[in-house]
């Protein structure tokens, strides 16, 4: 049963340096207050698992939480480049990063065979590509009943997920809704999880495409108000173009992003 | 009314899709041709987004894929392992609709890392998003990008998104159930595989543009077609549509 944990004590318990974390949601629910705490806390070390690496990411990138990066398209989305991401894979700033590269329809499949406790995704992908030249989770198998050769993309299995959603009831049950993304297979792919919702309501109302993960697979609900800043929360909060066109100049420059790091994320809690 | 080379390259991006019933949308380029295409030939055109939504109908360009607008004015909003496994793989997709950093003489396209020379590190781009698998499963691919040697290259760094391969015949020997891309859209002309080669052509330019201009911008030598035609100059409903959409103007 998932237990309501304020977010410094859920991120101390479930986010260990070292460990492999999905910090999902696929351009929507992406939590953002999560990822701040896990950088204040300086947990390090990390595998850093997201379809989508986002600003989300290249914080954790450039503030050096991160050894590896497992991903499938790492850009600030309708704005342009990851400025610490490429700085990292580049220049080795702060630290070097480690590439596990995928297609969107490889990562998602990762995901599935994850959730469903299988070792590996079966998927028509990446043919022709050069992607499996520098990846060893992308691989082939031969169909037992066409003959056809498939590709074959190992499970992803984090050792932590974490994800953001509008709301959970007194007992740990989380909804969220509108684009859900990879969110439901990244918790269930993973050993532990972590939500941190808008609001802790009495009663979880119906929503059209809501989906319900339970109590009982979850390990800890979080309160984080507008806590997917600069992404946000569909029926809650509206996503911040604003901020993802300013992040360009912020990250742009090292000291720059240091400088805002530490006013903006560092000092806060 | 005048208009600029990107409004150019738009207004034909958007006219490409006459005919197509439903279209897997990339971001930037591909999203402002498939949004003006809703608005002027093809008004029954369904959009569809990699984050999830299928039949968006955004009053003004979104910045991002995960815009809220695209999935609160779409017929229908699944996860992604749906979006890739039952509505793409499943050959349920048109019109492939992509953007492009590098494209090689046979369409093939690069986004993941740039060759900078030796002793320099390998230029790092975004990666591939759901491109191969889009050009792989779409009925036909549409790529869009602006002409130069250095977008248009007479080798890729890297291959990302197969689009004929090394020629004729590629498609099939790897598997790959669509058409793959039909034509590359640019500010300058559009190119179309040579029914024989699967080789790019100039097949048209935009009006005031010369084939040289867009031979000389292309970094492998560019065959021009026999029959080079002009585009049609951009009609005012089209560049009124497009004005408004990127002016964030919503529908009357």
């Amino acid at each position: 049963m998932a237990e309501i944990r304020s977010l410094r004590d859920a991120v101390a318990e479930l986010v260990h340096s070292g460990d492999t974390v999905a910090m999902e949601g696929f351009t929507h629910l992406i939590p953002f207050a999560a990822a701040h705490e896990v950088i204040r806390q300086g947990v390090t070390d990390l595998t850093l698992v997201r379809m989508t690496p986002d600003v989300i990411y290249d914080q954790l990138i450039g503030m050096g939480a991160a050894r590896k990066l497992v991903f499938s398209w790492g850009g600030n989305p309708g704005v342009g480049s990851l400025h610490r991401f490429r700085d990292a894979v580049e220049n080795g700033w702060p630290r070097p990063l480690e590439l596990d590269e995928h297609s969107h329809a490889g990562m998602a499949n990762r995901y599935v065979a994850g959730a469903s406790r299988l070792p590996f995704a079966v998927l028509r992908g990446y043919r022709g590509s050069d992607l499996p030249s520098r990846s060893e989770t992308i691989s082939t198998v031969v169909c037992p009943f066409t003959g056809e050769e498939l590709a074959a993309v190992a499970a992803i299995n984090p050792d932590v997920t974490v994800i953001h959603a509008q709301r959970a009831d007194r007992n740990g049950n989380v909804q969220l809704w509108g684009l859900v993304g990879i969110q439901k297979e990244a918790a269930l792919a993973a050993s532990r999880v972590l939500v941190t919702v808008e609001e802790i309501v009495d009663d979880l109302t119906p929503t059209p495409g809501a989906v319900v993960l339970p109590s009982w697979a979850v390990d800890a609900v979080a309160v984080a108000p507008n806590g997917a800043h600069p992404s946000y929360a569909a029926g809650y909060t509206v996503r911040d173009n604003d901020f993802y066109q300013a992040w360009d100049a912020i990250s742009r420059d090292r000291d720059t992003f240091l400088g805002w790091m530490r006013e903006t994320v560092l000092v806060a809690s | 009314m005048t208009w600029t080379s990107d409004e150019l390259m738009t207004v034909n991006a958007a006219r490409a899709l006459a005919g197509a019933r439903t279209c897997f949308v990339g971001i930037g380029l591909p999203s402002a041709a498939a949004n003006l295409a809703r608005r002027t030939i093809e008004p029954g055109l369904v959009l569809i987004y990699e984050s999830g939504t299928l039949g968006s109908k955004p009053s003004r360009l979104p910045l991002s894929i995960g815009d809220g607008e695209l999935a609160d004015t779409a017929d229908a909003v699944v996860s992604v392992p749906e979006i890739f496994n039952y509505w793409l793989q499943a050959g349920r997709i048109d019109v492939g609709f992509l953007g492009a950093a590098q494209v090689d003489r046979f369409a093939n396209v690069n986004t993941t890392v740039i060759d900078r020379g030796p002793g320099r590190p390998e230029g790092r781009l975004p990666g591939a998003g759901g491109a191969p698998e889009i050009a792989a499963s779409c009925g036909k691919v549409l790529l869009v990008l602006r002409h130069s040697t250095r977008n248009l290259v007479g080798r890729l760094d890297f291959v990302t998104t197969v689009g004929h391969g090394d020629g004729p015949g590629s498609r099939e020997r790897l598997g790959l159930p669509g058409a793959g891309p039909v034509a590359v859209i640019t500010d300058l002309g559009i190119m179309r595989p040579d029914p024989e080669t699967a080789e790019l052509t100039l097949t048209e330019v935009h009006p005031g543009v010369t084939p040289e201009q867009a031979v000389a911008a292309t970094g492998w030598p560019l065959a021009v077609a026999a029959d080079l035609r002009v585009t049609d100059q951009p009609t005012e409903a089209e560049l009124t549509a497009l004005r408004r959409l990127t002016q964030g103007a919503p529908d009357a």
